[in-house]
């Protein structure tokens, strides 16, 4: 396995947007983290882009690299390689070097400009959410074999969890208002990784009432490391369930 | 050596493959002929797992190839459309291949024959996105033969080869064949073929029309050379569907 990946890694620095995204991630954090007086808010401030971001270029490049590399996944098929591994090799591929910007952008700038517990959490869940969105990249992609289609899926699951989703729950709140809805906005939170990741790390920020409503009311139900715990389990979920559908439906498909 | 039994694959509302029950042993090189579309190409990636069949099972040395990958390490297959990745060199496509095959630390037997012939390391540097159509039609053959496998799949293999190196690959073959090799080959060019294939595999619209050795081909047919034999009998065909 660690052959193919060796060979997903290279066809990967060769197209140099991972390079771009690193930078581009590393400009914004020392920005963000140097501007600001106090950490808390650079670190706040960096999670609202961070949020955005990073879900949409983890899966849409994932998406667009697993096209593109359709002719390397073919030839590795006919050759004494079981599918499973041709697609985890693929998917561990993309997932570090992903990963690996993510450090190089915005784990080196933390570690270096504002250290804190609040700085951590961002990273671990930044990383989770690298994961989960190549995770869902994967699944989509092994859905059809149309690059349009395929990258149509993708976007729409980004726009779906970053923005359709909180507007949903927001609706759901405000129309049941008079019920009392913890458990059931706790459960609707589990259900989309980006509130999930938002949820962390204000779990570590005196900030809870900032960035959606969701995210405060998680605040107030947990408010431990217990939760911290609990929403990376949930996380590590949304990561291996769309990987474990991909690879089952790539099992039975026809090339 | 590969059994097929009751194959049935399709793909939406197109039954590409009927019932196919055929047999191959080794010493064979069989010629897959058919019309455009007719599922030769689908055949072939059944074989070679690329394709899941819906019923029926091909048995590779008596096991069934359904959920198995070891068997494919005895095929050589050159596909139709060879498709590369665009950045690789050919240098390093090959080093791939071959570090792909490498087992505990034990590199692969390489018959480099093909290798040397087509000058393949003149072109070593080369990234797989500037070859030509034919320059990549011999990268796929010389794929195909590195490992020295003992069956033998060639989708087309001469489509676009300038005659010199088709006849480089047709005398290879013909030297594969004399070491016992099975070998499977779809081509449209018959006159290729004829010196080559020992039978012939017909399928017509997912069905196979006949299956035989040439030579029992060219006796009911009276004719002497491949393409004449099959045209004799799509016309024969023809007329039948006509009557």
């Amino acid at each position: 396995m660690g052959k193919i990946i060796k060979y997903v890694l290279y066809d990967i620095l060769q197209n140099k947007i991972i390079i771009a995204y690193s930078l581009f991630l590393l400009l914004v954090s020392i920005s963000f983290l140097s501007l600001e007086n106090d950490s808390g808010k650079g670190t706040l401030s960096l999670l609202n882009i961070i949020l955005i971001v990073l879900p949409l270029v983890s899966i849409v490049f994932s998406t667009i690299h697993f096209y593109n590399s359709y002719e390397f996944i073919e030839l590795l098929i006919a050759q004494p390689l079981p599918r499973n591994k041709i697609l985890l090799s693929e998917f561990l591929g993309v997932c570090i070097a992903l990963l690996v910007g993510f450090a190089i952008g915005v784990g080196l700038p933390i570690v270096m400009l504002s250290f804190n517990q609040a700085g951590a959490m961002l990273l671990l869940s930044g990383a989770l959410l690298t994961v989960v969105f190549t995770s869902l990249a994967f699944w989509a992609s092994v859905i059809t074999n149309d690059k349009a289609k395929g990258i149509g899926i993708s976007l729409m699951l980004w726009f779906y969890f970053s923005l359709i989703y909180d507007g949903l729950v927001l609706m759901l709140l405000f129309t049941f208002g008079d019920y009392p809805l913890e458990k059931a906005v706790m459960v609707l939170t589990a259900l989309n990784p980006v509130d999930l990741g938002r949820i962390m790390i204000l779990l570590k920020l005196d900030a809870s009432a900032l960035m959606g409503y969701t995210g405060a009311l998680y605040k107030n139900f947990f408010g431990s490391g217990y939760g911290t715990a609990i929403a990376s389990a949930v996380m590590l979920v949304w990561a291996i369930v769309p990987l474990l559908l991909a690879l089952r439906m790539f099992k039975q498909k026809d090339l | 050596m590969i059994q097929v039994n009751q194959l049935n694959k399709k793909f939406g509302s197109l039954h590409a493959l009927k019932d196919v029950n055929v047999s191959f042993n080794t010493g064979q090189v069989v010629a897959v002929i058919g019309p455009n579309g007719s599922g030769k190409t689908t055949f072939i990636k059944c074989l070679l797992g690329m394709v899941l069949p819906d019923t029926g099972q091909i048995l590779f040395d008596g096991q069934n190839i359904a959920n198995n990958w070891n068997y494919r390490r005895h095929i050589g297959y050159m596909p139709q459309i060879g498709r590369y990745p665009d950045n690789m060199e050919v240098g390093q496509l090959f080093e791939m291949m071959k570090d792909i095959r490498t087992e505990n630390n034990l590199a692969p037997i390489t018959d480099t024959e093909l290798l040397d012939s087509f000058e393949m390391e003149k072109i070593n540097q080369k990234p797989m996105r500037t070859l030509s159509g034919g320059t990549r039609q011999k990268v796929s053959a010389c794929l195909a033969f590195l490992f020295g496998p003992k069956v033998l799949i060639l989708d087309e293999p001469t489509t676009g080869l300038d005659p010199l190196s088709a006849e480089i690959l047709k005398a290879k073959i013909a030297r594969e064949k004399t070491n016992n090799k099975l070998v499977l080959i779809t081509s449209h060019i018959l006159s290729d073929l004829d010196e080559l294939v020992t039978d012939v595999l017909y399928i017509f619209e997912g069905d196979v029309l006949f299956y035989k050795p040439l030579q029992n081909l060219k006796t009911d047919t009276g004719e002497d050379k491949l393409s004449r034999a099959i045209a004799k009998i799509i016309q024969s065909g023809h007329k039948l569907t006509q009557a």
